[in-house]
């Protein structure tokens, strides 16, 4: 059923998809993460904005991808990355906003009231005690968006940039399914791949989350 | 000195958190704040330090109204410790004591020995520097945060229910050390607690706020305990008020150093000493000048000594140090009513009778005539 030889034979095709795959996946949740922290913020500052920036969010997020994709094609271009990373961009906040205030949500009110005390600053309670006790729930939504992101690439194929949806598109039209089950396996992989990587990073980043629950 | 001149805080929504306050705080002693959820103390304290700003009169820190500093400023100089330890999850248990002196823009070094220093002081092991603090106790947690209070050897330190959430028998070792650090350090201490079994133990003055934010009465303890200024403060206080009293009363008692007995004496020799003094139970005297127990000259046999004799059980106090209130606990654990003085080394310096001890508290009682009821 695989046709080992197509697949030596196209290696670097192949790896090229993979390569434009990564960037137009997680290029969304990069961009996503410097426009979720400032608005986040702000919603849990004027706590008003949040509900109606969650409810254009949640809008945003039920769009169908192949009908946003169409209709940036006139501003952004046909086959172009921007194309699939606008969107993906946008839904990717839909996920990372109401993570950073649900993280910025979880420092206790003890905690917060004792950085207050000792004599911390607004901006420095922020940077030094606030971010860093959000980042267990700002990574886990992290984690959701980077999964959902890399398979809602391969979408953007047929809008003429794709990744690895390509080989989707290619093995359909010939009837041909090495080059699809490449694909899934792929995309599979790098999934698994960024969700370890974050996993990993979380581990790294806070030694002290392992038994939150308790303290 | 910190000094509460006429001050009120109301909400918004008309709620009156403390009404009309005036209360000295004096330098070097502890003053706790005690009264029943509601009673304005939490938010006493939090104006001193400006986390809640007063909406009348003035709260003046050694003759300066705290309004005129900003807060962050004001805070670095003021220590503070609250209920669950607040300890920041993120920062290992040095870098969470060095956390004002890192503020202050100490070096990084300084403060990080300084943090040690500090764990040794309250009674932690310097190996739990490199923790974080969910693998610490209550308890553990709670000294973490009294020393971060102190890090930056701040004269005035705030302590908000620092010590509820801990067991009993871990709240009173941290009553203790709390006691003991104070003695080494002379801080200014305000101390909130809705317990008024720990007020009056820490308390150098315990200020009692009743409901709606009014000052009900302010003294020391002995005087809160012996003349409480009207009813609220007397439930408040409850009904064995008059036995903690005691704990207050130095137990200045007359001792009889005729009514011992050596552990190797006659029995004959015995009986001699119970009719010369008139008594007939006698306290005996191991070789070293320690208690061994009771024995009731009423009851002897016709000849051996007293190593042939069944010891009755007994209680010790040491003269001049501890309380009536220890003295009557001493004598409660003996058949003989009597209790047995002892000086630092534990050797018998003479015996508190029943009698004595009948007459010292009824004496406290003639004192209290008066002053308060029930």
């Amino acid at each position: 059923m695989i046709r080992w030889d197509w697949i030596g034979r196209n290696l670097p095709e192949i790896r090229e998809l993979l390569g434009d795959h990564i960037v137009m996946a997680l290029l969304p949740i990069l961009l996503g993460l410097l426009i979720a922290l400032p608005l986040g913020l702000a919603s849990v500052r004027w706590r008003r904005l949040y509900q109606p920036t969650v409810g254009i969010m949640n809008v945003v997020y039920s769009l169908p991808s192949l009908a946003v994709f169409i209709v940036l094609i006139p501003i952004t271009g046909l086959a172009e990355q921007a194309t699939v990373i606008v969107p993906l961009t946008f839904y990717a906040l839909a996920v990372l906003i109401p993570s950073v205030v649900d993280g910025i949500a979880s420092v206790p009110t003890h905690v917060r009231q004792s950085a207050v005390a000792m004599g911390f600053g607004p901006m420095r309670r922020l940077l030094q005690v606030d971010l860093p006790i959000a980042v267990p729930v700002v990574l886990a939504g992290v984690r959701v968006a980077t999964v959902s992101s890399i398979s809602l690439v391969s979408v953007g194929a047929l809008v003429g940039r794709g990744g690895l949806g390509y080989l989707f598109i290619d093995g359909w039209q010939r009837q041909f399914p090495t080059p699809i089950v490449v694909g899934i396996v792929l995309i599979l992989l790098l999934a698994l791949a960024a969700d370890g990587l974050l996993v990993v990073a979380q581990r790294l980043l806070t030694p002290w989350a392992r038994a939150r629950s308790s303290a | 000195m910190i000094t509460f001149e006429g001050v009120t805080k109301r909400y918004a929504d008309g709620t009156i958190a403390v009404n009309d306050l005036h209360l000295e705080v004096p330098t070097a002693e502890i003053t706790v704040l005690v009264g029943p959820s509601g009673c304005g103390k939490t938010t006493s304290l939090r104006m001193i330090n400006r986390m809640i700003d007063a909406t009348e009169g003035k709260i003046l820190l050694d003759g300066v109204d705290v309004r005129t500093i900003d807060p962050p400023t004001l805070r670095r100089g003021i220590g503070y410790v609250i209920q669950q330890a607040g300890l920041f999850p993120h920062r290992k248990i040095v870098d969470n004591v060095a956390t004002v002196p890192y503020l202050l823009g100490w070096d990084k070094s300084k403060a990080r020995a300084r943090a040690m220093e500090l764990l040794e002081r309250v009674g932690l092991d310097t190996a739990l520097a490199e923790r974080y603090p969910f693998q610490l106790s209550g308890g553990q947690q709670q000294r973490v945060g009294v020393a971060r209070a102190l890090a930056a050897d701040p004269p005035v330190l705030l302590m908000d229910e620092p010590f509820s959430a801990v067991d009993p028998i871990v709240r009173t070792s941290l009553q203790d050390e709390l006691l003991r650090l104070q003695s080494d350090l002379h801080k200014t201490i305000v101390f909130v607690t809705h317990d008024i079994d720990e007020a009056v133990k820490l308390g150098d003055r315990v200020a009692v706020l009743r409901v709606g934010g009014t000052l009900a009465q302010v003294a020391d303890p002995a005087t809160l305990l012996s003349a409480p200024a009207d009813d609220f403060v007397r439930e408040f206080l409850g009904r064995d008020r008059g036995i903690r009293r005691l704990s207050f009363v130095p137990a200045d008692l007359p001792l009889r150093t005729d009514l011992t007995v050596p552990d190797d004496a006659d029995i004959s020799k015995v009986a001699g000493v119970a009719a010369a003094s008139g008594l007939t139970w006698l306290a005996v005297v191991d070789s070293g000048g320690r208690p061994s127990g009771w024995v009731n000259a009423a009851d002897l046999p016709l000849s051996g000594t007293v190593a042939d004799l069944r010891l009755m059980p007994y209680g010790t106090f040491v003269a001049g140090r501890d309380s009536l209130r220890s003295a009557l606990d001493a004598a409660l654990l003996a058949p003989s009513g009597g209790a047995i003085a002892v000086d630092d080394e534990g050797r018998v310096t003479g015996v508190a009778t029943a009698g004595a001890l009948a007459a010292a508290t009824s004496g406290i009682a003639a004192e209290g005539v008066g002053t308060g009821r029930g």
